[in-house]
């Protein structure tokens, strides 16, 4: 931590409050920090730096997990394997950044547009988002200055390993032609700073070389030095309170203590991620707001998107050894563009994922046992693996509530996350396993496994964008269409989900929304 | 294995000699012995102490773990660690029930029990059908982490784990695949 880290009062009301330190909230900070603008930023979790980081799975999984109680429903296979472990997400200062594999595509045009592009689809509350990819870009290019992406900026691409090296010669041999090792917030050279990537594998543990971006140890510190920003770590967010005008006053939180603490607020952004955000929400509900703060639209807590995923891997003759180096190595993108006659609307990336024997014990076949599931482990150095990552359809039903028969520590309703497959969904998933098996058969497997969606990392769209207040919570820089001096800052934001890793959008949108708030700051609108 | 008798969870079973072992043990199907407070093996290569079960019951869940999740080149003693969580005063009443109850599906197949079923398809058989019932599934659930999160059973699947301490793989074979 720099010397001259901020202290501000809890009655100084002149602070912006941001609710959440990761991809969306620390980057908020840190830019708002740099325009001059204090910042008050309050996170759950506590600080993790990369000497911190264990590169065991487990162990590392208690250390940064989210592992409140959370609970589950809805046909998604989820509800049943981990009932109470619908996300895996990050509860620290830096948020999910530390654990992201930093995967970092831009959405494609058609994207923005998916209820125009699409048309109607049967239980789909498709939308189109209030901005363009045009609009978007030069924020991505800043994103993607700030994160280090390689292939941008003159930073060369990143090596590929053994994992890469067995998904490209299958996906070339199956006829695909974007092949790559990706767009990646990977260090393939020393920059900013950080050093390159050493190919230690453990990339969703916390990077110990600092070579993988986090705001843990980017925006965070660099927001501190400046001064102009305070992160209070172990300190819960659980009620954003508002005046008889309708505008938010601060934030009510549990401090590392346990003693309820106030925050007096100018402006609040909330960036807890797509779970935590919307309920922070409905919890604050009052007379004048009695369905949850921002949500005359009734749409907070919908719409819940977590990607169409799934993963499939491959056993072959001879040793692979999938999980040194990158854990996210290279990508197939020929499936990414929409085309209705594969049978569904939008599209899928393909890109390699290799586990440690303790997760994939966990994740290969939740619930499976005997021969046909330790056969497979048996041969788990010969096997070679992918992630399937596709635009999900956004569904009213599928929601974050609040569940009052089960109160949290803080004696707080948890959040209950329901999710049903879309049968495009499903469709869609189908098609990638297809073409999952087609890949490693091209490449010579003798065993190919479909692997079942493990708990959710890109969860989205519970306070989504929209031009109408009445299809959404949120305007196009992420301001409360109710609540003129409140912000969403992450993935609860997204209008649809795209099928592109999430982080470089939230990342691009927080950079856009903190010029905006500091503009309309200094024009005195905010 | 260690000449030594052992115990999978380090704690201290002095007095638990080979000789004394087999000398106190009474025989638990095929596989394992079994006396008074203790399981071990039929050679006393390891030996582990029961506290709230019994140890018949111990020695059913060794086989269990090991009929749940098969490694043939993995020992019993990694599965008797996998289980041990399970001795505990909250768990007995569960496990003992959850056993006894296996055992009577063992008896149903005309086995005396199911530690006495000496074939694996006859066991497997019997727990498919348990699987459903709580005590199966904690059984396995418990599994996941107990047996595999093991790090001596990690070279059995060719699995290196971390490897920070070495400087990662950058220099090391990242990318040595040869047969492609």
């Amino acid at each position: 931590m720099a010397d001259n880290v901020a202290k501000f009062g809890h009655d100084d009301a002149s602070v912006v409050v941001v609710v959440g330190t990761g991809s969306g909230g620390g980057v908020l900070a840190n830019e708002l920090a740099q325009r001059g603008v204090k910042v008050v930023a309050l996170e759950a979790g506590g600080r993790y730096l990369p000497e911190d980081y264990i590169n065991d799975e487990w162990d590392s999984f208690a250390q940064l997990s989210w592992g409140d109680m959370r609970t589950t429903s809805g046909d998604w296979r989820v509800a049943r394997d981990f009932a109470n472990l619908p996300a895996w997400i990050v509860k620290a200062v830096g948020g999910t950044s530390i654990h992201w594999a930093g995967a970092s595509l831009r959405f494609q045009e058609h994207e923005f547009k998916a209820a125009s592009t699409y048309g109607p689809v049967d239980g789909a509350n498709l939308l189109d988002w209030p901005i363009t990819l045009a609009e978007l870009e030069p924020y991505y290019d800043l994103a993607e200055k700030k994160l280090g992406v390689t292939r941008t900026n003159d930073l060369p691409g990143l090596p590929g390993n053994n994992n890469y090296l067995v998904l490209e010669k299958g996906a070339k041999a199956a006829g695909y032609s974007k092949v790559s090792t990706g767009h990646m917030a990977i260090n393939s050279v020393e920059n900013d700073d950080r050093m390159a990537c050493q190919q230690t594998g453990f990339c969703f543990q916390g990077c110990k070389w600092g070579a993988k971006w986090s705001a843990a140890y980017t925006d965070i510190p660099r927001g501190e030095a400046t001064g102009n920003l305070e992160v209070r770590d172990h300190s819960h967010a659980t009620r954003i309170e508002h005046d008889q005008d309708g505008k938010v006053t601060g934030v009510r939180y549990i401090d590392r203590d346990g003693t309820e603490q106030f925050q007096r607020a100018r402006i609040v952004a909330v960036a807890g991620n797509s779970i935590e955000s919307p309920r922070l929400l409905l919890a604050s509900a009052s007379e004048r707001f009695p369905d949850g703060l921002a949500n005359s639209s009734g749409q907070v807590g919908r719409n819940y998107m977590r990607h169409m995923t799934g993963s499939v891997y491959a056993i072959f003759e001879r040793p692979v050894r999938m999980w040194r180096g990158t854990t996210m190595a290279g990508i197939v993108q020929d499936e990414a563009h929409h085309d209705p006659a594969r049978g569904f609307v939008g599209g899928y990336e393909l890109e390699t994922l290799a586990l440690g024997i303790p997760f994939m014990a966990a994740f290969m076949d939740p619930g499976g046992w005997g021969r046909e599931f330790t056969s497979a482990l048996d041969s788990y150095e010969n096997m070679a693996g992918l992630w399937i990552v596709g635009e999900d359809l956004p569904q009213e039903t599928n929601r974050i509530t609040l569940n009052r028969g089960q109160k949290d520590r803080f004696g707080l309703p948890v959040p209950n996350v329901h999710y049903d497959d879309h049968p495009n969904d499903i469709a869609m998933r189908n098609h990638a396993y297809g073409m999952g098996e087609r890949i490693y058969r091209a490449a010579g497997a003798t065993r190919i496994l479909p692997t079942p969606p493990y708990p959710s990392t890109h969860n989205l769209g519970t306070n989504r964008m929209s031009e109408n207040p009445r299809d959404g919570v949120v305007n196009k820089w992420g301001q409360s269409h109710d609540v003129p001096n409140l912000f969403v800052s992450d993935g609860s934001a997204f209008t649809t989900s795209a099928a592109e890793n999430p982080t470089l959008t939230i990342v691009a949108l927080a950079i856009r929304q903190a010029e905006h708030i500091a503009a309309e700051m200094e024009k005195g609108t905010l | 294995m260690t000449a030594t008798p052992k115990s999978p969870s380090g704690s201290d079973v002095r007095g638990l000699t080979r000789r004394g072992l087999l000398a106190r043990a009474i025989a638990a199907g095929a596989t394992f012995a079994v006396g008074s407070g203790f399981v071990a093996a039929r050679d006393a290569a390891w030996a582990v102490e029961t506290a709230a079960l019994k140890p018949e019951t111990m020695a059913a869940l060794i086989q269990m773990a090991r009929d749940i999740y098969p490694h043939d080149r993995i020992t019993d003693r990694f599965y008797a660690v996998a289980v041990k969580a399970h001795d505990t005063p909250e768990q007995a009443q569960m496990i003992e029930e959850g056993v006894a109850g296996l055992n009577l599906v063992a008896q149903a197949q005309g086995f005396d029990t199911y530690l006495a079923a000496g074939w694996e398809k006859d066991r497997v058989a019997m727990l498919r059908l348990i699987e459903h019932t709580p005590f199966f599934q904690a059984v396995r659930a418990g599994l996941v982490t107990g047996l595999y999160n093991q790090k001596e059973i990690w070279p059995v699947f060719g699995y290196e784990g971390e490897s920070f301490s070495q400087g990662g793989y950058i220099e090391r074979g990242f990318n040595d695949i040869d047969w492609l």
